[in-house]
Parts: structure tokens; sequence; C-alpha cells
């Protein structure tokens, strides 16, 4: 029988990380989208290190950044009693900046190629700013949010070095199922790293299939780039 | 009674240009700006649009849409907008578009009927001609039952064909709602048959403010007709020399001496007038319009 509680590991720290950086992901991509600041170069920079970083070096500073000999670490523990290395919560604070540009990056793009006057033209409908950002905003780059919210879910659960550096792989806690494949391998129960492998490459295949076939019809349908 | 005195500094053509503008717009006025690229057309309706924010005052009907201690934002002034590329939201059908304005689906589609596309109204935009949209962009602009209608080169996408059927039906609207309609335009003629007074902009100044027609009419000369163009050839034959001008959609051939070709080159904008002939003049409307 196969043990299913890393893949649930996976998909619940899959799903918290998306909820996540869904929400700092919008304002932050206008933000970067709209701002003629000159530190906006630094902020993509900032952005983008996780895609060209090695996870080991990431995982290394958040282990560095996060324990609770630290002070960031030191601070969350004291308030919240929560501890930011070898924890599920530490995972989703690695995760998150680790998946960050995955977010931000397809978000930006899409405010990158709005056009700009169909938001003048609903506050000249006497819209406010929020309607604005429902009614006409958001639902015009409702491909690139579709791309940013399923490559960030895919990704998360993709991902290894970092979980495996600030997670530990501890079974039932951070053990998701990247890293029980490693350790199946480590092991040499080859038999389970193949289906858990097999079963892997199944979900990515079919999510990234899902994006591409929706965004290929949403743009048939509304031509919105 | 539309008050409208601002100031703004443009990054325009020119370092440093200021916008200045000073005008009364009589309630029910139909006013064409026009001037070259760059002299601060477009910015002049933002800026009544509260699009932009500038200096000095602008007061519709004793209300005060802004002075120096007033602003009101887009969403506050009584303004249809049509943009020159109609800026109509992608993810709604045509109905949907102009509900979105104002929820009164008996006015959207009164509106949709007298602009002749009720039969559009399940349509998404990028399924729409050019000549369609322009007709959802004015319906929309319309649903606010604004004060001021401000149009941005409105017919400048358009064939000319298009252009004079909705150029009929924007007189409609002006008309029929009761409008003060500003337009910015490049077409000379399209602002002799719409608009009653005319304001030219040279680099954000007022060059020349009247009555649109008289106006247009060159009135240095005495010609009995004339009409503009752009030289773009001249050709020799024999003794003679022909010179050829686009007017419009057209090409005129027209003779003209040795001396009278040394003083042109082909680029010129010209002015064909003629005093002593009296010109033929044949209907042509059924051949035309196909």
């Amino acid at each position: 029988m196969i043990d299913f509680t890393p893949f649930i590991l996976s998909f619940k720290l899959a799903f918290i990380v998306t909820l996540i950086l869904l929400f700092i992901g919008i304002p932050y991509a206008w933000y970067l989208s709209n701002t003629k600041s000159k530190i906006k170069p630094f902020l993509e920079t900032i952005t983008a290190l996780p895609i060209v970083l090695p996870p080991s070096v990431l995982g290394f500073y958040l282990l560095v950044f996060l324990s609770p000999d630290s002070f960031l670490g030191g601070v969350v523990y004291k308030l919240f009693h929560l501890k930011l290395v070898f924890s599920f919560p530490g995972l989703v604070v690695a995760s998150s900046i680790y998946s960050f540009p995955f977010m931000i990056q397809p978000i930006q793009s899409g405010f990158d190629t709005l056009n700009k006057n169909i938001i003048e033209a609903s506050y000249l409908s006497g819209k406010s700013r929020l309607t604005t950002l429902f009614k006409v905003i958001l639902p015009n780059i409702k491909s690139s949010l579709l791309t940013a919210i399923v490559i960030t879910f895919a990704h998360t659960i993709g991902e290894f070095g970092v979980v495996l550096m600030v997670g530990g792989s501890i079974p039932g806690k951070t053990e998701v199922a990247s890293v029980a494949i490693y350790d199946y391998v480590e092991n040499l129960d080859y038999h389970s790293a193949h289906i858990y492998s097999a079963i892997l490459l199944i979900i990515s295949f079919l999510v990234l299939f899902f994006v591409y076939f929706i965004n290929h019809n949403q743009r048939k349908r509304y031509d919105l780039y | 009674m539309i008050y409208i005195n601002v100031r703004k500094k443009l990054s325009g053509v020119i370092e440093n240009m200021e916008l200045e503008f000073k005008l009364n717009i009589k309630k029910g006025e139909f006013l064409a700006i026009i001037g070259e690229s760059g002299s601060g057309k477009t910015t002049l309706l933002r800026i009544i649009a509260g699009l932009e924010k500038s200096e000095g005052e602008i007061i519709v009907d004793k209300e005060i849409w802004q002075n120096e201690k007033i602003f009101l934002p887009p969403q506050k002034r009584e303004i249809g907008f049509v943009f020159q590329d109609f800026a109509l939201f992608p993810n709604m059908n045509v109905l949907e578009n102009l509900l979105y304005v104002k929820n009164d689906k008996d006015l959207a589609n009164h509106l949709l009927k007298i602009s002749g596309i009720e039969n559009l109204k399940n349509r998404y935009p990028n399924t729409l001609s050019g000549g369609q949209k322009q007709r959802v962009a004015l319906a929309r602009a319309l649903m606010r039952k604004p004060k001021i209608l401000l149009l941005d080169e409105p017919f400048s996408a358009l064939d000319e064909k298009r252009r004079e059927d909705l150029q009929d039906r924007l007189y409609f609207f002006h008309k029929e709602f009761d409008l003060t309609t500003i337009m910015v335009s490049h077409s000379s003629s399209e602002v002799y048959k719409l608009a009653d007074n005319l304001v030219e902009l040279n680099y954000g100044k007022i060059k020349r403010y009247g009555n649109a027609k008289k106006l247009l009419i060159n009135s240095k000369t005495s010609e009995k007709f004339t009409i503009r163009g752009k030289l773009i050839d001249i050709i020799k034959a024999d003794i003679i020399n022909i010179a050829v001008v686009s007017v419009g959609n057209n090409i005129i051939e027209c003779v003209i001496s040795q001396n009278e070709a040394k003083n042109l080159k082909i680029g010129d904008n010209v002015i064909l007038s003629t005093k002593a002939f009296h010109p033929n003049i044949r209907v042509i409307n059924e051949n035309i319009i196909s």
C-alpha cells in the first residue's frame, strides 16, 4: 500500500503558498508594472533571484535567517511560538520565497500588456478603483492570473532543494512527495520511487496541459493580447 | 455654460511647453479642437475629463469641477469620453459594456437601437469591426447621460464611408441628447461638417478661435472655389507641365506653366482654385456608394 501522506503534504503546502503569493502578488506586480521609480530594476532583480539561485544557496540562507537563534527566527519564535526551520510553517515561508517569481512575473506581464485606456474608461464610467480592479483589470488578465496560479502551484509541488534543507524531511511533517522520492532512492526502494515519480510526472503534465489549453481558448474568445 | 481656464506644463515637441487654454463654451455647442500633433489637444481633453491634473479652473453649469481647492475625479464628472482606440472592455459583450456604466437596460437597448447595433449586443469587442466598435463606444459614452461629450479623433481609424455615416450619427446624438460636444480632429471636412466653433492649438496656446465654417474657408483670396491637396508629382509633357495633386482619395491633374513648375516641389501642400471658369457639377451618388 502506498503512503499518500507526502502527497497530501505537498498539495497542502502548494495550496497555502499559492494563496499567500496571490494576495501579495497582485498588488506587488501592479506596483512593478506601473512604477517609474529608479529602484524598479533592483526590485525586479530581487524578484527573479530565486529562478537562478541554486536551491541549496537559498535553503542555506533561509536556514541561517529563520532559525530560532537568528534575529528574525527568534522574534517569530518569541511572538508566536513558531519554529520556522524543520517545521511545516517554515516550509511555507521558504516555499513562498522560492516560488515568488513564478507568481509575480506572469501577473506583471499581464498588467504590462493591458490597455490602460480601459482602466480610464472605467473611471469615466463612474466606477471606483476597487470596482475597476475586480470588474475590468483582473478579468482582462485572467489568463495571466491562471498561468501564475497554476505554475506557482506546480512549482511548489516540484521543488526539492529548499524544502529538503529548511524542512529536513521529517515524515508526516515536512517530508513532501519530491523529498520522499529522494529518500526511497537512497534506501534503494526503487519500486516506491517509481510509483511516486510517475504520479508527479502525470500531475505535472496535466497541470501544464490545463494551463495551455485554457489559455488557448481564452485568447481565441476575447483576443486578450 | 462651461468655463475652462487651465494651465499645464507639457513635455511635448518643445521642451517646457506650457498648455494654456481659456475659453467659454456654450451649452449645446459643438466645439472642434484642431492643431498639429503634440500641440496639447489630447491633453486638454484629458484635463477636462479629470484624467490629468492641471492648474486653473473648470466650471460646468455653476458646478466647480476644479479650482485651487477642489478637484473632482473623473468618476464625479458627468462626462462621456470616446477614446481613439475606443477602449471597450474586452471581457464584456456589447450590452454588458453599456450596462457596466449604468444598469439601465431600457436606456442601453434604446441606445443600441438608435445606433443600429441592436443585433450585435451579445458579441464581444474583438469580433467587431472598427465602425461597429466606434458605435458601441459612442453608445457607452452616452449611458451616463453626460453633460459633456469628449471625443479624441473618433473617426481616424475608419474608412471614408463609415466615417461619414458615423459623423451623421454623432451629430444626431449631439442634438438629440442636448450635449455639449468637444471633439479633437485632424480632418477639416469633419470639422466643417459638424462643428459650430473651432479652436486651433499651436504649441499649447490658442492660435485661432471662432466660427468653424468661416475659419476653414480660406478668406485671404477671392477664389470661387478652393481645394486643398498635396502635390505628388510634376510630369513634363512637351512644353507644358502637369501637376498631380492628391485630394482626399482622389488624384487630380492640372496643367501648369514652366514658371509655375519652378516654384513647386513634390510634397508641397497646395491649394487648387479657380475664378474664371464655371465648374461642372454632376451627381455621382449611385455609383460611389456600393
